[in-house]
Formats: C-alpha cells, structure tokens, sequence
C-alpha cells in the first residue's frame, strides 16, 4: 500500500505550488488545483480504507501495517526520530473523516470564498493543514505525531488569522496559537519523560502491551505518582489544549473569527478531535498502565461538555453556539474514552467514541457549513438577525435539521447511535456519570433546537435583500455531508474500530437509548416551546436566573480569569521584574562592553597619530631599553 | 684610550674607530630624522642611517671573519635596497608634492579619520 | 702611518658633514653635504680594502641616488625657501635622544669590541670571486637573494613609475 505516501505528499506539493505561485494565476486555477488535489487523495484514501478493512484481518484482528518508513534523524543508539506511515483502524479512520471534511470544505469554498482577496493563499493554506493533519493521523511515533501537531497549530493559527487586516482575527489566531502552544509545552515534556524511560518513540512498540518496556519507569515517582503518569497527564494536557478541554477552551470559540469553512474544517471536525485522536492512540498505555489518569480524562472530559453546553444555551452568535457545541461533544468523546476499558465489551467506550468522533465531524462539518450559508446569505452571526430563513433557504434548512437531529440524538441519524454507546458506557462505569451525560446531551438538543428555531423560524428579520439560497458549490457539500449523516449510523462501525482491532458486534441497549431519546425528545419540546414562535418566555427566564445567564453568557469568567492570571500576576510579578532585569543587567552589561571598548579607543587613539616621528621615538626609545636589558640584566 | 693611541702608533686604524665613525654617522641621522619636517630630510637622515649600517657589516666582515664575505655582501646588498627605497620614496614624495603641494610630514593627514 | 692619517681625515669628514647635513637650513646644502658623507663612506671601504663596494659605493650612491634627490629637491622646492625643522623644544629632546643614543651605543663598543678583533692586513678581493659567490648556489653564496633583489629592482622601477607618472 505504497501508494498512501502519496496521500501525504499530493496536499504538500499544492501547498508548496498555491503557496510560491501566489496570485500569478487567476484565483480559480488555485482553487481548482486544491480541490483536485483533495478529490485524488479522498479517492486514495477511500480506497486505503476499502483494501485495509477487507484484506488486513489476522485472527480476527486488523494488523498494524506500516507502507513506509525511514529513519530520519538519529542522535543516538535510542533517540532517533523517523518518518513513516502507519495504517491501523483508527488512522484509516481519521484519513477518510479529513479528506472527506476537507474536500467538502474545498469545494464550499469555491463558492464561499470567491471574490475574497488571498483566495490562493487560501487554498494554499488549505492544503498545509490537510499534510498535516494527515500526517499526524498516520504518524508512527509519537515524535511525528508532534512535529504534524505543531504544523496543524501553525496552519490552524494562519487560517484563523487569515482576515490579517481585521484585529479581533489577529488577537484570535495569537490567542489559539498561543494556548494551544501553552498545552504543547505539557505534550512535549511528556513524550519526553516517556520516551526517557522507555528508550523509544514508537507508537508500535508503546503500545505493544508489553511490560518490559516500561520497566524503565519502576520505582520512579514524583509528587506521589508514578512518572509514567506525570507522563501520561502531561500529553494528556497536549491534547486537552488542541482538543479545548477546560480549562484550555478559551481558544476555540474566539477562533471562530476565521473564514466559517475553516471552522467547519479545523475547529470542528478535525483538528479539535487530535486530541481524542491522541488519547486514543496511545490508549493501551492509559488504560493498561495508568487508569487513574484515564479516570481523570473523562472527569475532565464530562465538566468541559456540560460546561460548554451551559454556555452554549445563551449564546446568540451562530458560530459560538456551534463552537461551544464542538467543545461539548469533544467532551463526550473524552470521556467515552475515559470511562472505556479494553478488548470486547469492556472496550465500548473506545469504539464509541471513534464512532461519534466520525459522525461529530460529518454533522458538526455540515452544521458549520450550513452556518457559513447563512452567514453567505444575512451577512451577519448574530441570531437576532436571522428568523424565519426556512421560506428563502430550503436546502440549508433542510440539511441543518438533519444535523440538529443527529447531534441531538434522535434516531435514525447518526448522532444517535454513536451516544447511544457513549450512554451505555457511562452506565457501565457508574449511574452518576451516565446519568450526568443524559442530562448534558439533552441540553445539547436544547441548544441546537434554540439554534435552528432562532434561525429558520420565530420572528422575521428585516433583510436589505431577500436572502437565498447559495451557489451550488455550496450547496452540493451539505447535501453530501447530509446524505451521510443520515446513514452513518448504520455503518457497524465496531467491525472496524474497537479498542483490541477484534470484531465487535454493537447491541442497542434499549434501555438506555429509550432513556436519551426520551431527554432529548423533552428537551427539543422545552425548546420548540420557548423559541418557536416569538414569546416572553426565555427573558423572563433570562431575568429570573440573571445571575447564571449573565454568567453563562460572558462564558463564566474563564476568558477573565485567564486576564487576570496573566496581566495582573504574570506581567506584573513575572514579567515585568523580567524585562527590568534585561534591560538593566543584561543589557546595561552588553552596552557597558561597548562604550568602555569605546571609551578605551577614544583614549588610546592618540598612539596611532601617524606622526612618523613619534613612531620613530618609540622605536627608539624601545630598542635602546631592550639592548639595555639584554646586556645588563 | 691608551690602546688608541697605541693602535694608532702602531700603524693600523682600531676597529672602534671605524665604529665610532658609523656611530656618529648613525646618531646624527636619527637627530635628522626626529627634527625635521620635510620628508626629503628625512630621506636623507635614512640614507645615513644605512650608510652607517653598511659600514658596520663591512667592518665587522674585515675585522672579525677576514676569510669570508658576509659582510660585504650584505653591504652590497643594502646599497641595492637603498636605491630602490629611495626612488620609490622619491616617486611617492613627487607624488605627494603635485596633490598636496607640501612635503612635509605634519600636514599629511589627508586621509586620517 | 698614511693609512692612519687618511682614515682620520675621511672619519673627521664624514662626522663633520654627517652633522652638517642633518642640521643644514638649506635642502639643497643638506644633500649636498650629504653627498660628501658618501664619499666619505666610500673612502672608508677602499681603506678597507673592499674595492668593489667603493665602485658601487659611487656608482649608485653618489651617482643615482643622489641624482634623484637633487632632481627630487629641484622639484618640490621653491627658490630660497628655507626647508623647516621642528620646534625647537622638540629640537632639543631629538638631539637629547640621540645624544644618549649615542652615549649608550659608544659605551658599548668601547667597553665590549675592544679586545677581540685581530686586524688583517686587507687582502685585495677578486671581482671573478665576487661573481661566483654572487651566483653560486652553495653554501655563502647568494644566487637566491640576488634574484629577490633583482625581483625588488623590477617592482620598484614599475611602482616609481606608476606612481609618479602623470595621471
């Protein structure tokens, strides 16, 4: 399967053509040329995935295969770095959910993006992120998995930024890059600590399950828990920053100020998941050797999903809202993960979470693009401004319902089947934590339904000009994306992932799934009941629990918070203690160099007057008094 | 002074006297050389500098290794040396003479600082 | 006796003109005082029986060299002019220098050459002598430093003339 570089180096070399040719040609040549690209390698990698589910079972087991590898940097007889490719279930997986989120979003961009200036360094950038984001999937160890991780931050960072002109874009991407960079700071001493102890980076030797290979970490203890924790936690922190767990979530809605498709791609669907996709990879070690560490993941995992719900019920900005949602379901995969053990039915929670992480992308893409089609048609985020768009926009609205349908639940869309099993693991690892993620997924389909309410029904808003229905190009990825999440849940998805790679044959749990649908029927009716039509409802609710909507809606304080960690405690006793210090020691010394070298020229400048005849006294005078010496002494 | 005067009834010329003639010859060239301003001055004070070394080498050649030639031919030498350093010097001096109207050293700082 | 004689006449010459040449007003006077201060030397090598350096002694010095000072200074000075000398202070510390010079290098020789030369009665030195160990290879002979002159005559001829052409 050697072909699979090529999934690699195709996006590169458009990256690398879009980005050095740059407007030299008319921008629909560039995005012609991406969206080729794109359509080649989401072939290429539908046909990985079909020859790879079909012919690589062993025993029952899919194999790990490796096309290509090769040592790319050695240090020393165990610190070296390669570059490969590694194929199993999951990577498989996520190639096809990026290329296929990629090429949609590839395509509505040809028709959201038309017109804009910089449309090839779009595409350009387009392309970096999808190399990237593929590489990180197929990396087979944990070193080039960082390198990609990096390179998803930096194309995610250019993508947010790429209004330049605009500030709130700029301080947004620096926001991103930096937090995301803060959390990568714990990734990187974490792998390594790890590959310290074990001598290695490979993913397939880590996660061999074989015990030898941490024996280098026997008896090594920091603050009371194992290093091999410290180490797990501390990636685990990488991935909490790029998947924006709490409280590293800040970033994720702000970067909704990039282009919406880009949000639909990166800060939905793909990137934001690389840190489920780390957990998951790298899962034997968690569940095999550090469980409380996976425990604390699905404690983390569950706050941040229903925190970001919370918040997500007040806001009115339709970007937000679906960024607040993004959070929250990362927040069920993490803890799908967190709370799963491995190998057959233990191993419910892994195979659900790599289920809803592939629906989560194929919805929560469509959401966003359908956002990004209204947004194309009002001209506006706020949802006040919106209402009423099912008359004007029938595809959007049509599509959108089906998404809103599938992430809150209800059968047979996708969403359903996947939290269903998210549901059903969380029972099995306690009643609390089930029945706290019931709740938090019926406030998903509250807000959703407020969402869809507030924006195809309720009041009409006074348009400029009457909104319709966007370009075909725009169109033609909504209707795909909807088509598959429609079906997708039918797809058994345990014959291809599950946490051992062995078949596993999903069974609904009735009782549970009649549970979910049931809240989330309710909380639909809650919503259609408030937001339907026009009523006093939600600001009565609104002022009665002023506080808490208050807070909600400024995001609970969080972004504050981090101002007052940083202005107030970082800047001021850290930082500015800091810049004092350089700027009166390091560089008083620096410059004290230089003006007594200065000082001392100007003063012994006088001897080199050129005066020949004071040379020749000196001469003299020198030659006399060495003679003297020579003879005398 | 009394081997002098003995040396010198006894019908060959001391070598310290040569020396002392060179001496003199030297010395005065240094006081030329530190009191005057026009370069040919001090072109000149140089040539009775080497004049003086050139008869160092010669008398020491003649007095102390009479079977060989060193001596002279390092004498021989200089002058070679000289000439040349003197037409050069010349050719700057002219030179100098055209651009600055002056030969004198203390106004030569045309291209200082 | 003759000899003696001779010497200290061309020893007393060549200090008094020495002297003169250094402290002359006039440059033309200087150079030619000058000009006796090489024969003077001149004189001093046929005493030593070095006939051959006398010729040369003449030929390039009192002939060439002096030649291209007298054009030099014919060139560079205006008529009557005096040729300046240094402040007198600084007069005065060069002659103190010297003097000392002088003192120091006289105390020397005196106290330390006096007794460890043999005089040699001058034997007359064959020009055929000359050129061989001018152009012999062996050991206290000089080919190679003859071709470096040679090479430096050449280098000096081209660089008077770049220098001193007009432009």
């Amino acid at each position: 399967m050697q072909y699979t570089l090529l999934i690699l180096l195709l996006p590169l070399l458009s990256f690398i053509v879009l980005g050095l040719v740059d407007s030299k040609w008319k921008p629909k040549v560039a995005g012609t040329i991406g969206t080729v690209v794109l359509t080649i390698i989401t072939v290429l990698s539908y046909f990985t995935a079909f020859e790879y589910f079909t012919t690589a079972r062993l025993d029952g087991v899919y194999q790990k295969i490796i096309p290509f590898h090769m040592e790319w940097l050695r240090f020393t007889e165990y610190l070296h770095i390669d570059l490969g490719i590694l194929l199993d279930p999951i990577s498989v997986m996520m190639l096809v959910v990026i290329t296929t989120i990629s090429l949609m979003v590839n395509i509505y961009s040809l028709g959201y993006m038309k017109n804009e200036k910089g449309f090839e360094r779009y595409y350009a950038f387009l392309s970096l992120f999808t190399f990237s984001m593929l590489g990180l999937v197929v990396a087979t160890n944990i070193f080039q998995m960082y390198i990609f991780w990096e390179l998803v931050g930096v194309s995610s960072y250019l993508l947010i930024g790429f209004y330049y002109t605009k500030p709130s874009a700029v301080a947004a991407a620096k926001k991103a890059f930096i937090v995301t960079r803060f959390a990568d700071l714990g990734f990187l001493i974490g792998i390594l600590i790890l590959s310290f102890y074990t001598k290695t980076f490979d993913f397939g030797i880590l996660t061999s399950a074989n015990p030898a290979v941490f024996s280098g970490f026997a008896g090594v203890t920091f603050l009371g828990f194992s290093a091999l924790s410290w180490a797990m936690a501390l990636i685990f922190i990488g991935g909490a920053g790029k998947s924006a767990m709490f409280p590293l979530q800040i970033w994720l809605p702000d970067a909704m100020e990039g282009p919406t498709p880009v949000s639909a791609l990166i800060h939905a669907a793909t990137m934001v998941v690389a840190g489920v996709f780390l957990v998951a990879r790298l899962f034997p070690i968690y569940v095999d050797y550090t469980p409380h560490v996976l425990h604390g993941i699905a404690y983390v995992g569950a706050f941040t999903s229903l925190f970001a719900a919370a918040i997500a019920c007040v806001q009115t900005d339709i970007k937000r809202v679906l960024a607040f949602s993004t959070i929250s379901q990362i927040g069920f995969m993490m803890v799908s993960l967190g709370v799963s053990g491995n190998g057959g039915h233990e191993g419910l929670g892994y195979m659900a979470s790599m289920f809803h992480l592939f629906n989560h992308a194929m919805f929560k893409g469509l959401l966003f693009l359908g956002a990004g089609s209204l947004i194309h048609a009002v001209h506006s985020n706020e949802m006040s401004h919106m209402g009423g768009l099912r008359k004007y926009m029938p595809v959007t609205h049509i599509t959108f319902l089906i998404a809103c349908l599938a992430i809150a639940g209800i059968p047979p869309f996708s969403g359903f089947f996947s939290k269903d099993e998210i549901m059903a693991a969380c029972y099995e690892f306690s009643p609390y934590m089930g029945a706290f993620m019931t709740f938090t997924a019926g406030l998903t389909a509250f807000y959703m339904f407020r969402l869809y309410y507030g924006i195809f029904w309720g009041k009409e808003h006074k348009h400029e000009h009457t909104p319709h229905e966007s370009p075909i190009a725009m169109a033609f990825p909504l209707v795909f994306l909807a088509t598959i999440t429609v079906f997708a849940g039918f797809i058994p998805f345990g014959h291809f992932v599950t946490s051992d790679r062995a078949n596993y044959d999903i069974e609904l749990d009735n009782m549970v799934a009649g549970i979910s649908v049931l809240v989330a029927i309710i909380f639909i009716a809650l919503a259609t009941f408030m937001y339907r039509k026009e009523s006093d409802i939600p600001k009565k609710l609104a002022k009665s629990f002023s506080g808490l909507y208050k807070a909600a809606s400024r995001r609970f304080y969080i972004d504050e918070v981090y101002m007052f960690i940083t202005k107030k405690i970082v800047f001021n006793s850290i930082s500015r203690p800091l810049a004092w210090f350089d700027r009166n020691v390091i560089d008083a010394t620096m410059n004290g160099f230089a003006s007594s070298t200065q000082w001392t020229s100007q003063k012994i400048k006088g001897v080199q007057s050129g005066q020949v005849q004071q040379y020749a006294y000196v001469f003299l005078l020198g030659t006399l008094l060495i003679t003297a010496l020579i003879l005398f002494i | 002074m009394g081997d002098l005067f003995t040396n010198f009834l006894s019908g060959s010329v001391p070598m310290e006297a040569y020396l002392g003639v060179s001496l003199i010859m030297f010395f005065a060239g240094v006081y030329g050389f530190l009191s005057r301003k026009s370069l040919l001055m001090i072109l000149i004070s140089i040539e009775l500098m080497l004049n003086a070394a050139d008869i160092n080498f010669v008398v020491f050649n003649r007095y102390l290794y009479p079977g060989q030639m060193e001596g002279f031919f390092f004498a021989l030498f200089t002058i070679a040396i000289a000439a040349c350093e003197t037409a050069v010097a010349i050719a700057i001096i002219i030179n100098i003479y055209r651009n600055l109207t002056s030969v004198e050293v203390g106004e030569l700082d045309e291209m200082k600082e | 006796m003759a000899e003696q004689i001779i010497f200290y006449i061309l020893a007393a010459i060549i200090a008094i003109f020495s002297i003169l040449a250094v402290t002359s007003k006039q440059i033309i006077r200087s150079a030619t005082y000058l000009l006796f201060v090489l024969i003077g030397t001149a004189g001093l090598y046929l005493l030593l029986g070095y006939h051959y350096l006398f010729a040369v002694q003449i030929a390039v010095y009192a002939g060439g060299v002096m030649v291209l000072f007298i054009f030099a200074i014919l060139l560079t000075n205006r008529p009557g002019e005096n040729a300046k000398t240094e402040r007198k202070d600084r007069r005065i510390v060069a002659g103190i220098t010297s003097l000392a010079g002088l003192a120091f290098c006289g105390h020397i020789i005196y106290w330390n050459i006096s007794k460890v030369y043999t005089f040699v009665v001058p034997a007359e030195m064959k020009v055929q002598d000359i050129g061989h160990t001018l152009m012999g290879t062996g050991k206290y002979e000089y080919l190679l430093p003859f071709e470096f002159i040679s090479i430096l005559l050449l280098a000096s001829i081209v660089g008077a003339i770049m220098i001193a052409r007009k432009r």
